[in-house]
């Protein structure tokens, strides 16, 4: 259980994500996905209950593992008075990696020619894929995106599609909250749906594409 | 230890470099020290010989108001746009955010507070006896306040009261400092460096007492702003 505030933010929540796995998880608003992202993440505690997140516990010691962790969350991470590429940059080396794994990264988001634009002066848009690119920079084992279609544009989604699509031929794990269900069902293998902080039952998809209740 | 420097490194010259975009020190903080000199001089009456002997007290009681404002900026920049879940998630060590933050404070105000000792020494006609003494006991005062400012600073970043917080718990805890910089200056302006060495060894420990605190604090103070 979690609980933000006064109330329960997530409580009974029983999910197993093997390494490797791409899941979606979906429900209303609400329904405590963000949450459960930012628990897994190591950003709120674990109140109630137990878990492991790369083999590591949840409850005594969830800063052991956020380094190998990539949140996509509703913020960007990102240092208004940065430009693109110095935000990639810190983060890239902040994570241990090279200054030439941010320069990749930023053109691959398609940010090349907004590399020496300040963050506050890009747009929605660019700002969400550098949030994207500050996810990809860190090369972490576990990616942990949360809606992470929204502002972007078609050519954004493409981005995003085939990075999710990469990270799961690489053998990484990554879990996906989101309100766009078909396009993100064509990416994933499996969804856990989630209403009132409860995850409740997983689906599971065929290699064909079906759901299948499990 | 390599990975500690280097870590801390990344972190200061973002600090810095973030404040070089925003010109924030330069544009804020510095003027804003500089008038309360300013205002000082005016209130003193310059014709009653009272600024000479009352000029290192002025200058830290200015140089702390602005190191306030220069820690408050330090913390702020990590509210945007959820840096500061960024931060706790980079795999960064947080004594190295630590240090990083407070040595990016310390380089701010050694650079503000030799632009207001210029101006003091142009306002309130005062003289060294000896810099070597004068430079050391605002190396070691700087520290102090950094060290400490930067505890505090991270005890109240993620507070909404944080700008009328963060005064509150570091004035008090930095008296010590402003006290032994006070006399220490004033030793150092009046040629009798044997006075200063008690105050320059209380600021030194302070300095090596709250930077050991934060080190070890900082981790934990992150989790809970």
């Amino acid at each position: 259980m979690t609980v933000l505030g006064r109330f329960p933010a997530l409580s009974g929540v029983d999910l197993d994500v093997m390494e490797g796995d791409a899941v979606l998880l979906s429900g209303p608003n609400g329904a405590g996905k963000s949450t459960l992202l930012r628990l897994i993440a190591g950003l709120v505690p674990l109140t109630g209950g137990e878990g492991q997140v790369l083999g590591r516990d949840l409850a005594r010691d969830r800063r052991s593992f956020r380094a190998e962790v990539a949140l996509l969350g509703h913020d960007t991470f990102c240092y208004d008075d940065l430009t693109a590429a110095e935000n990639l940059r810190f983060h890239a080396r902040a994570a241990g990696r090279p200054k030439a794994v941010a320069d990749a990264v930023l053109e691959r988001v398609g940010l090349g020619r907004s590399a020496n634009v300040a963050h506050r002066l890009l747009s929605a848009g660019q700002k969400r894929r550098l949030a994207l690119g500050v996810v990809l920079a860190r090369e972490a084992r576990l990616l942990l995106l949360d809606e992470p279609h929204a502002g972007l544009d078609a050519p954004g989604r493409e981005i995003l599609d085939g990075a999710i699509a990469d990270a799961k031929a690489s053998g990484r794990t990554v879990i996906v909250a989101s309100h766009e269900l078909e396009q993100v069902r064509a990416l994933v293998g499996r969804e856990v749906v989630m209403a009132g902080g409860h995850a409740s039952g997983g689906l599971v998809a065929e290699p064909d594409g079906d759901l299948v209740g499990v | 230890m390599r990975r500690l420097v280097s870590e801390l490194a990344l972190v200061a010259g973002k600090d810095l470099r973030i404040e070089a975009r925003s010109r924030v020190t330069t544009n804020q903080v510095l003027p804003f020290a500089g008038m309360v000199l300013l205002l000082f001089a005016f209130a003193l009456d310059p014709d009653r010989g009272l600024l000479p002997r009352v000029a290192p007290g002025l200058f830290w009681v200015a140089t702390l108001l602005a190191g306030l404002l220069a820690v408050s900026r330090a913390f702020a920049i990590e509210g945007e746009n959820g840096a500061r879940d960024g931060l706790r998630l980079s795999g960064l060590d947080p004594a190295a955010v630590y240090l990083g933050k407070a040595a990016s404070v310390t380089l701010q105000l050694l650079a503000l507070e030799a632009v207001l000792a210029a101006g003091m020494f142009l306002l309130y006609d005062v003289e060294v006896a000896n810099v070597g003494l004068l430079v050391l006991s605002a190396g070691l005062a700087t520290a102090g306040v950094a060290a400490a400012g930067s505890v505090y600073g991270a005890l109240a970043a993620g507070l909404r009261v944080r700008e009328t917080l963060l005064p509150l718990l570091l004035l008090p805890v930095v008296a010590p400092v402003m006290l032994g910089a006070t006399r220490a200056w004033e030793a150092a302006l009046s040629g009798a460096p044997s006075e200063a060495w008690p105050w320059v060894q209380v600021m030194a420990v302070f300095a090596v007492i709250y930077t050991a605190l934060g080190v070890v604090a900082f981790g934990p103070l992150m989790e809970e702003s």
